[in-house]
């Protein structure tokens, strides 16, 4: 459990967070390590965790008909993976597949959201980081769609 | 002596001596001057009008390797009218060629630093000669960074020239895609997305960016997030140009012309205007 706090402590997700509300998370938190191409969870499947990644990478995939499955985006070192534990209905929305061997700290969502309900000062500064994580995923999935190497413009009707 | 200084308006004839297929859309020229004596120098990323007789005329980044004097290599793309007949030629075709014109990137400046190269598509063409030059004088530089960002997989420029660098231990090479099938196992997301991982030392960074103006502008945004100063990131901004020597007026930008003054502009001294809708 030390070793596992020293770890978060020092996680840019967790940085300035206070040793009571770090303590309080450690206590949701395990050590996890993936090997190549397994998956850390499936479309539909209940968000019970998210994920810190120490190293390694996680694809997130779409299943197509046409393509099979499409990679949108991919998460890697020090980067925090998954939201879905926060947002009823809790399930994840994507495939999450490790592309390498990847080392993570799995939180464990229903017992975090248990204690945020308990401390609102803690689910207030989770909610702060998490909204800055969606606020980057949002801001570099706006600049994907925008097909930027494509050469043409998009057509859009007037 | 370059042609320019003899009288820039003047296309030279360069003969084919090699075209290569680099994607489905992209594709290189290596060309021969075929007048006496016709050698040519550059530095990195300047450029060079492209004639092709009945058709027009384009300005295209020199990709080639800056230290070699001989063949003449230019990279694009098959996307308007004459650079779609320029991807019809064959070897011992012959075109016309005027330059090299326009500003270089700060390779003297960069001497000392970290160099943080972010590349964004066929962008990664004009960035190629700092890649060569850099590797020539390796031990003038602390830790050189490339970060490459492109459409697919499929669309990867000098896909393997990247994977030869990426074997050397003295450059780091970071590559995504936009979208990927599982063939992939790559990174996958834009560009800007690698900034917050890449090993460069802000303080002592020298960027120099070259791709689409949004994907410059975002970059810019991270980079200076992560601590570089903006008298130290180096843009290459692209608009339309016609005569190449700050004539025609073509492709004024605020108070500077691109073919002249750039197209390698010091972030701060554009500042004002990069990414304005006016300009």
């Amino acid at each position: 459990m030390e070793s596992l706090e020293r770890i978060l402590v020092e996680h840019p997700f967790l940085k300035d967070l206070s040793p009571e509300h770090v303590h309080l998370i450690v206590g949701c938190a395990r050590n996890i390590v993936f090997e190549p191409n397994k998956f850390l969870f499936k479309e539909n499947e209940e968000a019970h965790e998210f994920y810190i990644l120490r190293s390694g990478k996680v694809a997130l995939e779409i299943y197509t008909p046409e393509y099979g499955p499409i990679t949108i985006q991919t998460i890697g070192e020090g980067e925090v993976l998954g939201w879905s534990w926060l947002i009823p209905p809790y399930e994840w929305n994507f495939d999450g597949r490790a592309t390498e061997l990847t080392r993570a700290i799995a939180l464990d969502g229903k017992c975090l959201r248990g204690k945020c309900e308990d401390d609102h000062v803690l689910g207030y500064e989770l909610m702060k980081r998490l909204a800055s994580v969606f606020e980057q995923r949002l801001y570099a999935m706006r600049l994907q769609l925008l097909d930027v190497y494509s050469g043409t413009t998009p057509k859009i009707k007037k | 002596m370059n042609h320019s200084i003899m009288d820039p308006m003047i296309p030279h004839p360069y003969k084919i001596q090699r075209v290569i297929k680099e994607t489905h859309d992209t594709f290189t020229l290596e060309l021969k001057s075929i007048e006496k004596n016709g050698t040519f120098s550059f530095a990195p990323g300047q450029f060079n009008m492209l004639y092709i007789a009945g058709i027009g005329e384009v300005p295209i980044s020199i990709s080639g390797n800056p230290t070699k004097n001989g063949s003449l290599i230019h990279t694009t793309r098959a996307v308007g009218t004459v650079t779609k007949e320029m991807a019809k030629l064959k070897r011992s075709d012959v075109i016309g060629i005027r330059g090299p014109f326009g500003t270089n990137w700060p390779v003297k400046e960069a001497e000392g630093n970290d160099v943080l190269l972010v590349a964004g598509g066929i962008g990664l063409a004009p960035l190629r000669p700092v890649i060569y030059h850099i590797l020539s004088k390796r031990e003038y530089f602390g830790k050189i960074i490339l970060l490459y960002g492109t459409r697919t997989p499929q669309d990867i420029l000098f896909r393997k020239e990247l994977e030869k660098l990426k074997s050397r231990l003295d450059i780091d090479i970071y590559v995504t895609v936009d979208r990927a099938t599982r063939a992939w196992n790559g990174n996958v997301g834009v560009v800007t997305r690698l900034i917050p991982r890449a090993p460069f030392d802000p303080i002592n960074t020298i960027a120099m960016i070259c791709g689409p103006e949004i994907m410059m502008r975002y970059t810019i945004t991270e980079i200076s997030r992560r601590g570089i100063a903006s008298e130290n990131i180096y843009v290459s901004v692209e608009r339309n140009m016609k005569c190449g020597i700050g004539l025609c007026g073509h492709c004024l930008y605020g108070t500077e012309f691109i073919c002249k003054d750039g197209p390698v502009f010091r972030y701060d001294q554009i500042q004002n205007i990069f990414g304005k809708r006016e300009f």
